[in-house]
């Protein structure tokens, strides 16, 4: 399939994602299937028959070898890609930690999908916040042309100096994923300037000067790179940050570390991760028209958690509810609900802020149940209680 | 550890050779000991030994390198039936 870079081109988020990889040009590409990213290779591996990328195309016997190659050829010096979903991520997950570890810069595009059992392919961010602790830097995308512009902005915040760690580029399966969007695309020489060229610090393959990858640390240096490794994802803030000004500058499209909407002199607020967010400031528009004061926070990076900046912007704000479409069968809510609740202790006046948990495995979460939410802020904004801490929605 | 704020990224080891500079054979419970008598000088025990402590010269098997030998006993099953020329010892103490 020809597609245009000039004006609006109509992708589905799989396919945006394979174009941006086919711009970006990566060494290597070590790939599994599995629904619903699917289509993200099947489209890669059209550009790889044809010629139109150099990349290495590995077809491997599973997502855990998928990862083991990232890794591998990364140590080799190469730029890595891959993409996956859902159980393919989980099984991932040993891999994941020693991506993250050894400083890889590997990019992968996770379309969120709900982890077994009971087995389902549609949406949720069960997989994505299973692999939250996992040293990887993560970026949500609301649109087919977020997630675009997220992966290419994806490889620069991994390879940054400053960051060296593997970035997940997260977006709502089969939702935007296989939906068809508008959307704008760089031309490759505007994507291939942006990203520049990947210089790795150490590779195997310099025979010049060996080095090994993978050596055992024990008491008396574990401790300090685990130390290194968390500062430098506290360092991916501010870097996500320029990654962002840099690409808005250059393309004019500009995204933060959150996106903040009708929240200035909101009472109410929801606090809403990818594809759902759209559904919530529908709500928000609909509620404003009734004179009701509510507003929306969509966080774009929720690793590192931007915890100050999420405090500030929610400083003035009565009652929040965090909705996850995640559990983190902890009894307490759903994993951005703790965060952002944690976030806003340091507030000297703080909100109150409920968890509710929605749209698990692909449920339909519709403009009135976002309003219902609304509705149920605005009584605890004007009475100060909380009746329900927390519960699921949407079923 | 000199500085560990300068330790390299990921755990890299920035240069080559330097498993000559980690002591393996600290945890050592068995010795292997060579019978010059019996020993051909097949070199297969310098080919299998895992910590290259075998220690040639001219062509020929001279002894062990005590600092890497880890007392593993490869080199003992290893040595050909017919000569059978490394015995492991417990090591004393
Ligand atoms: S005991 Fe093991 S480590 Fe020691 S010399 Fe024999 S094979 Fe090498
Ligand atoms: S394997 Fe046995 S015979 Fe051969 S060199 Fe070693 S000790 Fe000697």
């Amino acid at each position: 399939m020809a597609i245009s870079t000039k004006g609006q081109t109509g992708l589905t988020g799989n396919t945006a994602i394979a174009y941006a990889m086919k711009q970006i040009n990566p060494d290597v590409c070590p790939a599994y299937p599995i629904t619903p990213s699917t289509a993200i290779i099947e489209d890669f591996s059209s550009y790889v028959a044809d010629g139109a990328v150099d990349t290495e195309l590995i077809t491997v016997e599973s997502e855990h070898s998928a990862m083991s190659a990232c890794i591998g050829a990364a140590a080799a010096g190469a730029r890595v890609m891959t993409a996956t979903s859902a159980q393919g991520l989980a099984l991932m997950w040993e891999m994941l930690y020693i991506a993250s570890g050894m400083r890889f810069p590997i990019v992968i595009a996770n379309v969120n999908r709900a982890l077994s059992a009971p087995i389902n392919i549609h949406c949720d961010h069960s997989d994505s916040m299973g692999a939250r602790d996992s040293g990887w830097v993560q970026l949500y995308s609301e649109t087919v042309q977020e997630a675009y512009d997220n992966f290419i902005q994806a490889v620069r915040i991994a390879e940054n100096e400053k960051v060296l760690l593997p970035v997940m580029v997260c977006f709502d399966g089969f939702i935007t994923s296989h939906a068809i969007e508008n959307i704008s695309l760089l031309d490759d020489a505007e994507v291939r300037e942006f990203i520049g060229e990947y210089k790795p610090r150490h590779h195997l393959l310099d025979t010049d000067n060996p080095v090994t990858y993978g050596a055992m640390t024990l008491q008396d240096t574990y401790i300090e790179f685990k130390r290194q490794q968390s500062q430098a994802m506290s360092r991916a803030k501010d870097v996500v940050t320029e990654v962002g000004r840099e690409f808005a500058g250059k393309f004019g499209r500009d995204y933060g570390l959150m996106e903040t909407y009708r929240l200035d002199d909101a009472e109410a607020a929801i606090v809403i991760l990818n594809s759902a967010a759209g559904t919530t400031k529908v709500a928000a528009d609909e509620l404003r028209k009734q004179g009701k004061k509510v507003g929306v926070l969509r966080p774009r990076l929720f690793r590192p958690f931007p915890f100050k900046e999420m405090a500030d912007a929610l400083k003035n704000v009565k009652a929040v509810a965090v909705l996850d479409r995640a559990d983190s069968m902890n009894g307490f809510g759903g994993p951005l609900f703790n965060e952002v609740r944690s976030a806003l202790y340091e507030l000297d006046t703080r909100p109150r802020v409920i968890s509710r948990i929605y749209g698990l495995g692909g449920r339909d979460y519709k403009v009135k149940d976002a309003a219902s939410v609304f509705d149920e802020l605005l009584k605890i904004s004007s009475t100060g209680k909380v009746e329900t801490l927390q519960k699921y929605i949407t079923l | 550890m000199e500085n560990k704020k300068e330790l390299p990224l990921g755990g890299v080891i920035p240069r080559g050779g330097t498993a000559h500079e980690y002591s393996t054979g600290g945890w050592r419970k068995l010795r292997p000991v060579v019978d010059k008598d019996k020993c051909t000088n097949c070199l297969i025990c310098w080919v299998m030994c895992p910590d290259s402590a075998v220690i040639t010269q001219d062509g020929k098997m001279v002894g062990f390198d005590m600092e890497h030998c880890k007392g593993c006993g490869i080199c003992a099953v290893e040595c050909p039936d017919k000569v059978k020329a490394i015995k492991m010892e417990e090591e004393a103490g």
